[in-house]
């Protein structure tokens, strides 16, 4: 048996049912984003046109690879989350759900697709 | 008009989806996208939705760029070459301003979340802001990286 009333639960929740978690979420990773990016664009940048041994010794080192690692799990889900709400507002019904589900995987794969250069490369 | 009645009561009884049809009226749209005047403020905001979408790209180039550093020889100068190519320039050039003007806009929308810089004045000058801001963001960036 429930104790909490019908209003209690609904209380704080809008019409999404799930409140604010979706903004906080992206809030928290924007932040984590803002201290993170400039100095992945700076690794990134160093690295891009070196060749192939250059490359794979600066992002076998750990700070490069656990920021690149952080850079690409943070950011692909704020990506998701994002991009879920630009299809939310233009695409309905069924066109709507495959979006989201598209993108959802695009992040995904591509999250994992770096992770797993990151792995061959620093492991 | 009872007959009518009828008629209206059988067809809705008939097929339940005519009831939301029957009641349907002409509403009055709130302004959107295609009917409002572009403004600096909107501008900005469609701007930090687009430049954050299509970051997708380059990221993508830039993932596929390093796998292929994981990988062989072979692949690695296939993805480097695109990447160092007039392409690969023309994306990662546009990415990073696209990140920096991104990057200013978020910036922005925490300072707006925590309810200020709302009034007109300011939120022009903080849309301004955003755009020259990644542009010098961009060329000091070129210069150092």
């Amino acid at each position: 048996m429930r104790y909490l009333t019908a209003r209690k639960r609904a209380v704080g929740r809008g019409a999404s049912h799930t409140g604010t978690a979706h903004h906080w979420s992206m809030t928290v990773s924007s932040v984590g984003l803002a201290f993170l990016v400039p100095v992945w664009v700076y690794v990134f940048g160093s690295a891009l046109g070196s060749d192939q041994a250059t490359v794979v010794e600066s992002f076998a080192r750990p700070f490069p690879a656990i920021l690149t690692a952080l850079v690409l799990v943070i950011g692909m889900r704020h990506f998701a989350m994002g991009a879920t709400v630009l299809i939310e507002d233009y695409a309905h019904g069924t066109a709507r759900k495959m979006l989201i589900i598209f993108v959802i995987s695009l992040a995904t794969v591509v999250a994992a697709t770096g992770l797993f250069a990151l792995v061959r490369i620093a492991l | 008009m009872l007959w009518l009645g009828l008629a209206v009561q059988a067809a809705v009884s008939e097929k339940e989806s005519d009831m939301a049809d029957v009641k349907r009226v002409e509403r009055p749209l709130s302004p959107h996208l295609q009917i409002y005047r572009p403004q600096l403020t909107s501008i900005t905001s469609i701007l930090t939705r687009i430049t954050g979408n299509a970051l997708i790209v380059g990221i993508v180039l830039a993932v596929w760029w390093l796998l292929a550093a994981a990988s062989t020889p072979a692949s690695f100068a296939v993805a480097n070459a695109v990447a160092t190519s007039w392409f690969g320039d023309l994306v990662f050039t546009a990415s990073l301003w696209a990140v920096w003007y991104h990057y200013l806009a978020g910036l922005r929308h925490l300072y707006f979340d925590a309810g200020h810089g709302l009034d007109i004045g300011t939120a022009e000058k903080l849309g301004w802001g955003c755009i020259g801001g990644s542009v010098v963001l961009t060329l000091i960036t070129i210069l150092i990286v």
